[in-house]
């Protein structure tokens, strides 16, 4: 056991705490090069990453920054600070605390540069701006540690990597830098400490007492669950009534939209007043902080929320998380349960509120990965390489750079340590030519090389780069305020903005508004007095169910009876066996069957929504080349319907995984996900600039040019790196081809086409489905030149 | 070739799918705002290095029309190069090409904004030119009549159906082109400066596959 200076088991102990055995053994291990502490939320993580800093510096002596703390939340950073400043202050330490952020004012950051405190907290993104300075040596000279707090959030997104260059930066300036990970509970703890270390060097993964088991169960309702939908306002009342029995409850949805509509619902129904908000990430800044305000001083009974809260900014005394929808993966579910009851040794309880029939079914599945802790994800994939050439152009912007000492340094990071020396001169090359076939920019190259280091050929670009950093990629939003207003109300998408005409009505931030027109790229909006808004839904994320949950829905359905589900449910599965049969993991399911005059066909893939909906547009492809008409698709995270007019006799055919792999690559030359994947990628390597130095480019323009770009690096020069990097990145996200691949890799050819003369019971509820997908092509020219036609006719012009 | 056919002074004249005009009755092909070499400019302005391919992919698109169509005259509209200095920097590769198209016919560059001034490639410089009852120049001016011209980069979206494409503008008294060059943003066939122009029954006609009339509401 570490004992403690007294100053320190004193203030410990006026407090009545005692050192927990984890962060003792941080204390204990602290030299070592980096260490991975697991730890759930509230087990006093945060101050086992900084007792070793404060101990250090407790004696004085130690000038200029010492420690570096990073969280992906501006707020967590301030969350942070203030928690730190009360033992610091009560302990007498002589220690400066400061964070840093895109909020922190110039002239603060000024000064931080000239002087830094001893403690610094930050974010990945202020964090690579600070590295691009020329005086990024002298600022981290003396650093001794670095806390990476949530780094299980980090690590799942380019944020992570562009971190992870960062540190191996660090590293050069300040050799002895040792690295502490804080993370949640995650399924593959040593892929997150892999990609913590300086490799080859090892990182320890130490563990908290994870508390008991969380009491999670489903909540059950005196109504059943619709067929379809996913706004589960069935549940209202029920939620109502858990709500009352709690002191705090929040309520978790996966997408804004849903949450908005569940608010909305929720208040109609709530006659007790209950004081209750609403969190998410397209709300203003101001209407966030009052909310937060409002939760942290006990205001609130609950928070109506997204995935905004899935960090661990203490929210207090919360002792219900309730999920809405299936949680589409049990890692996020796990995390969102430790939400709740932040008091040691007490059980978080959650429940869990199925949307629609089908998600009883995942819920069941989710509950039962939860209790066996079979938690799921995605292995990651090598080094992104956009995230790369934004890193070297930030390395030149600190000062001239060797290529060798670069790609040794990029090579220490995890996630870069198998990066082929060739991969980084093309990365390199990018970065300084352009790196296309056609040679055109040797005189206006960005980075040139003179005595065997790199230079910006114009060191005035570094402004424009650092205006640039960073890998989140806003999807292109528009503020919404009231008219004659200047305070937002929030914001929503650029594509949602544009379905709007003059009248229509929507619901943000709890309240409907009506849509008045476009100004400036502002969304104006009045007050309506109605009580259902006309378009429900703006857009949001929506995740798509993992893997290994899909896998064990699969094997539910193995089963020949479902104890464990609720009775309506398994005579739906049961009938659906009656009348055609249930998916299997090793085969893939077709059911073809005649509905509303038009010939449907039902795959059922398991593949998660992403990829039901690219197999959607592949297989209409096909489709159509073979003359079966199809009018059009809808998906969900099990299976893709598609209709059109003549009926599918062989569905094998339709699966040649060399086929999809060929329509995949003409697919990817048209297709809009594939454009935005291109932007992104374009985006975060410095081809297409998101910020400018005077006139701010406005998203549609930007969407406007990286579409023309895409189109012309196909046509002439297809093997450009930021083709292959956009060919590399669909096998993920949006477009997520790789889990197409696992499905034909585990059904190898088998199919079981079943021809029915009506809906099946599985297949009944993807006719209720939102978002069909009409088919492009020949079909869409027609639908304009009808419209066209029939706006020509209303305009009363005469065309000879 | 799906054109739309339009009526202008007297004149017919069709709007083809790629976003060229041609006068069939003169054997004359007009585009606008081709602005080559803006790859270049922008790399030398800003330090950016986008696909340098903008030119080829504008070049190309024009020598299918002029396959096509085998005009007698090829009127470019204006803001054919990004600048000046981009008409200068135009790569041995598309100079030939230029070449090849301008041989055996009329070829006339209308002066624009970006590209103000004689370029040093074929061709006859005009700030602009008459054909009969039609005027060719860059900016359209209020209160003209039988005036074709350029500049705005016109863009039409339908309503409900897809994004915004390159349109032409077409009243009674003037037509207004989409730019034919690659890499040229648009402005909104609804905005001020177009609604100012353009009179009543007016027509945008989208550029694609097909060309597409629509009323301008």
């Amino acid at each position: 056991m570490t004992h403690l200076p007294p100053r320190f088991s004193d203030w410990f102990a006026a407090r009545g705490w005692s050192l927990h055995p984890h962060q003792a053994e941080m204390l204990a291990r602290a030299a070592d090069p980096a260490l991975l502490l697991i730890a759930p939320t509230g087990g006093g993580k945060t101050l086992a990453g900084f007792l070793p800093t404060l101990l250090d510096l407790a004696e004085g002596g130690h000038s200029g920054l010492h420690t570096l703390y990073v969280s992906p939340l501006k707020a967590l950073a301030a969350d942070i600070r203030r928690n730190l400043t009360t033992p610091v202050v009560e302990m007498g330490l002589p220690i400066r605390i400061e964070d840093r952020s895109g909020d922190t004012s110039y002239t603060q950051k000024r000064r931080q540069r000239a002087d830094p405190p001893h403690i610094l907290l930050t974010t990945p993104e202020s964090l690579a701006l600070l590295i691009s300075y020329e005086d990024a040596p002298r600022i981290f000279a003396g650093l001794q540690r670095v806390i990476v707090d949530e780094i299980h959030a980090l690590a799942e997104s380019k944020r992570g990597d562009q971190l992870m260059l960062a540190l191996s930066r660090l590293q050069t300036l300040a050799p002895g830098l040792r690295r502490v990970g804080l993370s949640a509970t995650v399924e593959d703890p040593a892929a997150i400490a892999r990609s913590l270390a300086c490799a080859p060097a090892p990182c320890a993964i130490l563990h908290a007492d994870p508390g008991p088991e969380p009491d999670i169960a489903m909540l059950v309702t005196e109504e059943r669950p619709p067929w379809a939908g996913g706004g589960a306002r069935y549940a209202i009342p029920a939620v109502l009534d858990e709500v009352r029995r709690h002191r705090t409850t929040l309520i978790f949805h996966n997408t804004r939209a849903q949450a908005e509509l569940f608010f909305h619902n929720l208040w109609l129904a709530n006659d007790d007043d209950l004081p209750i908000g609403i969190h998410h990430g397209s709300l203003s800044r101001e209407q966030r902080e009052a909310v937060e305000a409002a939760m942290v001083a006990g205001q609130l009974r609950a928070i109506v929320c997204t995935g905004s809260l899935d960090l661990g900014i203490d929210w207090g005394d919360v002792d219900l998380v309730i999920q809405i929808g299936a949680p589409k993966n049990v890692k996020r579910l796990i995390q969102r349960i430790g939400r709740a009851n932040h008091r040691y040794n007490a059980p978080s309880k959650a429940l869990l509120v199925p949307a629609n029939r089908f998600e009883v079914v995942e819920c069941v599945a989710a509950l039962e990965a939860a209790r066996a802790h079979d938690l799921d994800g995605d292995p990651k994939g090598p080094g992104p390489r956009d995230v790369l050439c934004q890193h070297i152009l930030i390395v030149a912007c600190a000062g001239p750079f060797g290529a060798d000492a670069l790609y040794a340094e990029v090579r220490s990071v995890g996630a870069y340590a198998t990066l082929d020396r060739a991969d980084f001169d093309a990365c390199l090359a990018f970065c300084a030519t352009g790196g296309y076939a056609l040679r055109a920019y040797d005189r206006w190259q960005r980075l040139v090389e003179r005595d065997g280091l790199w230079h910006l050929r114009d060191p005035r670009a570094a402004q424009r780069i650092r205006m640039n950093i960073g890998t989140i990629q806003d999807t292109d939003t528009l503020k919404v305020r009231l008219r004659g207003s200047f305070k937002p109300l929030g914001e929503v998408e650029e594509a949602f903005a544009a379905t709007l005409t003059p009248g229509d009505t929507f619901l943000i931030g709890g309240q409907i508004v009506r849509y008045e027109g476009l100004r400036e790229l502002t969304v104006e909006v009045s007050r309506d007095r109605g009580r259902q808004p006309r378009i429900a839904t703006f857009m949001g994320t929506k995740f798509a169910t993992s893997t290994q949950l899909s896998a064990r829905i699969l094997r539910m359905f193995r089963q020949d009876d479902w104890p464990a589900l609720p009775a309506h449910t398994a005579q739906w599965l049961a009938q659906q066996r009656a009348v055609s049969r249930l998916p299997e993991a090793d085969r893939i399911l077709v059911e073809s069957f005649a509905h509303d005059g038009r010939a449907h066909s039902c795959f059922y893939g398991f593949a998660g929504r992403n990829a039901q909906q690219t197999l959607g547009l592949l297989l209409t492809q096909r489709m159509e080349a073979l003359g079966l008409q199809p009018l059009g698709f809808v998906a969900t995270d099990y299976a893709t319907l598609v209709w059109g007019l003549e009926p599918l006799r062989d569905a094998a055919a339709l699966f040649d995984a060399d086929d999809l792999r060929a329509g995949f690559e003409t697919w990817l030359a048209g297709n809009a996900v594939m454009k935005r994947t291109f932007r992104a990628a374009a985006t975060i390597a410095g081809l297409i600039e998101r910020n400018l130095p005077q006139a701010r480019k406005s998203g549609r323009q930007a969407t406007f040019s990286s579409d023309i770009l895409y189109d012309t690096l196909m046509k002439y020069d297809p093997d450009h790196l930021m083709l292959r990097i956009t060919r590399e990145e669909a096998m993920r996200g949006l477009v997520d081809f790789g889990r197409i691949e696992e499905m034909l890799a585990r059904s190898r050819g088998r199919i079981d086409h079943v021809t029915l003369d009506r809906v099946s019971p599985l297949a009944a509820p993807m006719l209720l489905e939102m978002g069909r997908v009409p088919i492009a092509g020949e079909g869409r020219e027609r639908l304009m030149a009808d419209v066209a036609a029939e706006l020509m006719a209303l305009a009363g012009i005469e065309v000879e | 070739m799906t054109g739309v056919m339009m009526s202008l002074a007297g004149r017919r004249l069709t709007a083809l799918p790629s976003g060229a005009l041609w006068d069939a009755g003169a054997a004359t092909l007009c585009v606008s705002d081709l602005h080559l070499g803006k790859s270049d400019r922008i790399a030398r302005r800003a330090g950016l290095m986008l696909p340098p391919y903008d030119s080829r992919a504008t070049l190309d698109r024009l020598a299918e029309e002029v396959t096509r169509c085998d005009p007698r005259v090829v009127v470019c509209l204006g803001d054919s190069f990004d600048d000046l200095a981009s008409a200068d920097a135009l790569d041995a590769d598309c100079q030939a090409s230029l070449l090849r198209l301008q041989a055996g016919r009329r070829w006339i560059w209308i002066e624009g904004n970006h590209d103000p001034g004689p370029v040093d490639l074929g061709g006859m410089h005009l700030r602009d030119w008459r054909d009969g009852a039609l005027t060719y120049r860059h900016i359209a001016q209020a209160g003209e009549s039988g005036e074709i011209s350029g500049h705005y980069h016109p863009k039409f979206a339908l309503p409900g159906v897809g994004g915004a494409r390159p349109c032409f503008l077409h009243d009674a008294r003037r037509i207004i082109l989409p730019a034919f060059g690659a890499y040229t943003g648009g402005l909104s066939a609804r905005a001020v400066e177009l609604r100012a122009l353009m009179g009543p029954g007016a027509c945008a006609i989208l550029t694609g596959r097909v060309a597409l009339r629509v009323p301008l509401i």
